[in-house]
């Protein structure tokens, strides 16, 4: 069975929900927009206070071409365009809606019906994924667009479709892949015909038997979708680990792009959110988030409208327990612990996990022993004891020349360290201190 | 509620290992090495072993707590009681208390705390302890208790080891291999006639349990050992072919001395051996290539401990030249 060939680790699955169907979640009482829920320039909001919204109606512009706009996911009136805490725990600009009803905007299909046929041209289908705010909902939030635009000299040889959901717990993808096959199929076809390529794969780990087999039945139908299973190992659902493991091909070294390998990666619920734009007609303002934790009492998948407050999903599903030590937006190996519940569901929000106290307490951190663990589990053939010396001691032209910013976070490092060192801490410290000396020395020249 | 959550960094989970899950397994992979030294040696490597690991925890504690001043002791983490272990396994069996106290004062003391402590010493501290016990009690190190005296300590019968008979053999005693104990014997570690050396490395079949046992708990990864035993294998049976009355054939080098033990146990020590699989072949192959060299050409008959302080010096050179393969290098299409 395929998988990544460098590194990688395997931590406890913990997929309490993935037996547990989407529920629609009732609506807010109050919507908060961020309107930098992407990578890139953030939106520009085109509404202001005591304006009335409908369900996909506008409220913020794209603010670049790396950049999304923003559509209210309820209705009612703009009450302030003000600041909140985000999920990050800085706070960002943001829109405020007060919900009344539930009107939607005319235009959007509410049908449940499949609609397979497109007559749209590649440019036509890029542009409705633009206008629609479409980003990566895996979690690195980057406007779906932008990838589908290569740059000058690159040209894409496939799409490969993230099912992998490797992060621990989280089941949002799991549940869309089994309840909406069919439109994530469509929405396979309509990325292939948008980057102009006749092959796609749909990489799923083996942990999910059941949306194998389903979506490798029913893709049968469409010519040019292959669903890849792929072993169970983490940090799969990363990008460059999913291409790896699904064509054999490693992209270099940032500022690399998959592109520059041929490969154009999107996750599931990407693509069910670019089949509702492109089919349906409808903006991206609700998602499948998974909210869940072992002491939680009715662990849930929930579609959501974005901008709902993290505590109605905890509420929803079952309360906040008692013991709970940490709240996590997504899932455990990459997420951000978070200051309160009231942080808003946005476009990459995928899951809130609850850990109680005895899981969220870190165990104390003791000398190095050198075992080399962390660099045997590097997907990324680092070593993570040196970056986290180096950074630890701030010898940052060292740390750069050990390519320090090619890490990307996944924590595989410090998950099997025996001496619980911080390793990540000191490395992010060492990423964003590098990162800022590469753009003064870039912006010098 | 929500003023109490603890905010942290990402990852928030662990695999729950531990520097303490690490070392004790190590241990009870030490376990069929001592019982064979107990049913051979009897109260010798009772008394040796017990010695050696208290007066190193001893050790520990103390100088953690009165040199270093520090509040936190570090003696439960099981270092302390590996390089006991691995200090009486590499010594024989019937060396008196108060040399086996001052091969652990100088293995803790100067081989480990000196550097300050767990995981910042350059070389693996019960090797130095041993080596600073050859040098300096070559009389007492070098006499070596011939197996099955259950009841007797420093008054135990010795007789020379196959080693010793090898290196005879080196110097132009054409008789001297004919005497060496079938490999059968030398695998299990009954050793015939002669003596088996150090109590801790009579039974080569003993520490490949414990090689096993910790591959399978992946405390370890094959690179070292594996290395090593390959590389004395086919050096020292080119040397055997050479000339088959002068060199011992391969399968008597890797299964006498301490080079079972040393691949197993000693030059895996975390901290003094390199970082990446490249690095840890390179190291692997010196040891295995140093060892034979020693053995064959060397004034002492055991070159495994030499080989290994060696190769620990050139690890931190070793980290510097081999990288892991980086992500995307080389792969461009």
């Amino acid at each position: 069975m395929k998988t990544f060939r460098i590194g990688g680790v395997h931590p406890a699955e913990n997929k309490l929900s993935a037996g547990k169907a989407i529920q629609v979640l009732d609506l807010p009482k109050q919507a908060v927009f961020p309107l930098s829920q992407h990578i890139g320039a953030p939106a520009v909001p085109v509404v202001k206070r005591g304006d009335v919204v409908k369900v996909g109606t506008k409220i913020a512009e794209a603010g670049g071409f790396v950049s999304a706009p923003i559509y209210s996911s309820v209705s009612g009136k703009v009450s302030k365009v003000d600041t909140v805490i985000d999920a990050s725990g800085y706070r960002k600009p943001a829109v405020y809606i007060d919900v009344e009803g539930d009107e939607w905007e005319e235009g959007i299909d509410r049908s449940q019906t499949l609609v397979c046929e497109t007559s749209l041209s590649p440019e036509e289908i890029v542009a409705k994924i633009k206008d629609a705010g479409v980003v990566g909902m895996g979690g690195a939030c980057f406007p779906t667009h932008v990838k589908l635009c290569p740059p000058p000299g690159a040209k894409a040889e496939c799409v490969i479709i993230n099912g992998v959901e490797c992060e621990p717990y989280l089941t949002a993808d799991h549940r869309l892949m089994l309840e909406k096959p069919d439109e994530i199929l469509v929405g396979v076809t309509l990325l292939m015909k948008a980057a102009k390529v006749d092959k796609a794969y749909i990489g799923i780990e083996n942990n999910k038997p059941d949306a194998i087999s389903l979506l490798a039945e029913k893709a049968q139908a469409y010519p040019g979708i292959e669903v890849v299973p792929l072993k169970v190992k983490y940090p799969q659902g990363g990008e460059k680990q999913l291409i790896d493991a699904v064509i054999r091909r490693q992209v270099p070294a940032p500022p690399a792009l998959p592109i520059n390998v041929g490969a154009v990666v999107q996750n599931v619920g990407t693509v069910y959110a670019v089949y509702e734009a492109v089919m349906k007609n409808k903006p991206l303002f609700e998602r499948i988030v998974t909210v869940t934790g072992k002491s939680l009492k009715n662990p849930s998948n929930f579609l959501t409208r974005m901008g709902t407050p993290m505590s109605q999903l905890i509420e929803a599903a079952g309360g906040m327990p008692e013991d709970t030590g940490k709240v996590i937006g997504g899932g455990p190996m990459m997420g951000k612990a978070l200051a309160n519940t009231e942080v808003p569901i946005c476009k990459g929000s995928s899951g809130v996990l609850l850990m109680n106290r005895k899981e969220a307490a870190r165990a104390e951190a003791q000398p190095c022993i050198r075992c080399a663990k962390c660099v045997s589990a590097c997907p990324m053939g680092l070593e993570p004891f040196l970056l986290a010396t180096l950074s630890m001691h701030k010898e940052w032209e060292r740390v750069e020349k050990e390519d320090i910013m090619s890490c990307i976070e996944c924590g595989s490092c410090q998950f099997t360290c025996p001496s619980h060192r911080p390793m990540l801490d000191y490395i992010r410290l060492g990423k964003t201190t590098v990162g800022g000396i590469i753009r003064a020395r870039n912006a010098k020249k | 509620m929500a003023n109490k959550l603890i905010v942290s960094l990402s990852p928030h989970v662990h695999n729950d290992d531990s520097v303490q899950r690490n070392m004790y397994g190590v241990l009870i992979a030490l376990i069929p090495a001592l019982l064979v030294s107990l049913i051979y040696f009897g109260v010798g490597a009772a008394v040796v072993t017990l010695t050696s690991v208290v007066s190193c925890v001893f050790f520990e504690w103390a100088i953690t707590k009165f040199i270093l001043k520090r509040e936190k002791s570090t003696i439960l983490d099981g270092s302390a009681i590996i390089t006991g272990v691995l200090l009486a396994f590499n010594v024989p069996s019937n060396l008196p208390v108060w040399i086996i106290v001052i091969g652990a004062l100088v293995a803790i003391g100067i081989g480990k705390m000196t550097f300050g402590g767990l995981g910042c010493n350059p070389f693996n501290p019960a090797l130095v302890g041993r080596v600073f016990l050859l040098i300096s009690f070559p009389v007492q190190m070098t006499s070596w208790p011939k197996i099955g005296q259950l009841a007797s300590y420093v008054d135990a019968e010795t007789a020379a080891t196959p080693l010793a008979l090898m290196k005879m053999a080196v110097h132009g005693d054409v008789s001297a291999l004919e005497q060496l104990p079938s490999a059968w014997e030398l695998f299990i570690g009954s050793h015939g006639d002669l003596a088996g050396g150090s109590l801790g490395e009579v039974s080569a079949l003993a520490l490949l349990i414990g090689l096993a046992y910790m591959l399978w708990r992946k405390i370890i990864t094959w690179h070292i050992p594996v290395s090593i035993l390959a590389t004395v294998f086919v050096f020292a049976g080119l040397m055997h072919l050479s000339d088959p009355a002068a060199y011992a054939s391969p399968v008597v080098h890797l299964f006498t001395g301490g080079l079972m033990l040393g691949a197993i146990f000693m030059a895996t020590d975390y901290v003094t051996s390199p970082m990446t699989h490249k690095g840890m072949l390179i190291y692997g192959v010196c040891i295995g290539f140093l060892t034979v060299v020693i053995r064959n050409f060397g004034a002492y008959p055991e070159g495994m401990s030499f080989a290994i302080l060696i190769m620990n010096a050139f690890t931190p050179l070793i980290n510097n030249y081999c990288k892991p393969k980086r992500f995307g290098e080389g792969k461009k299409k």
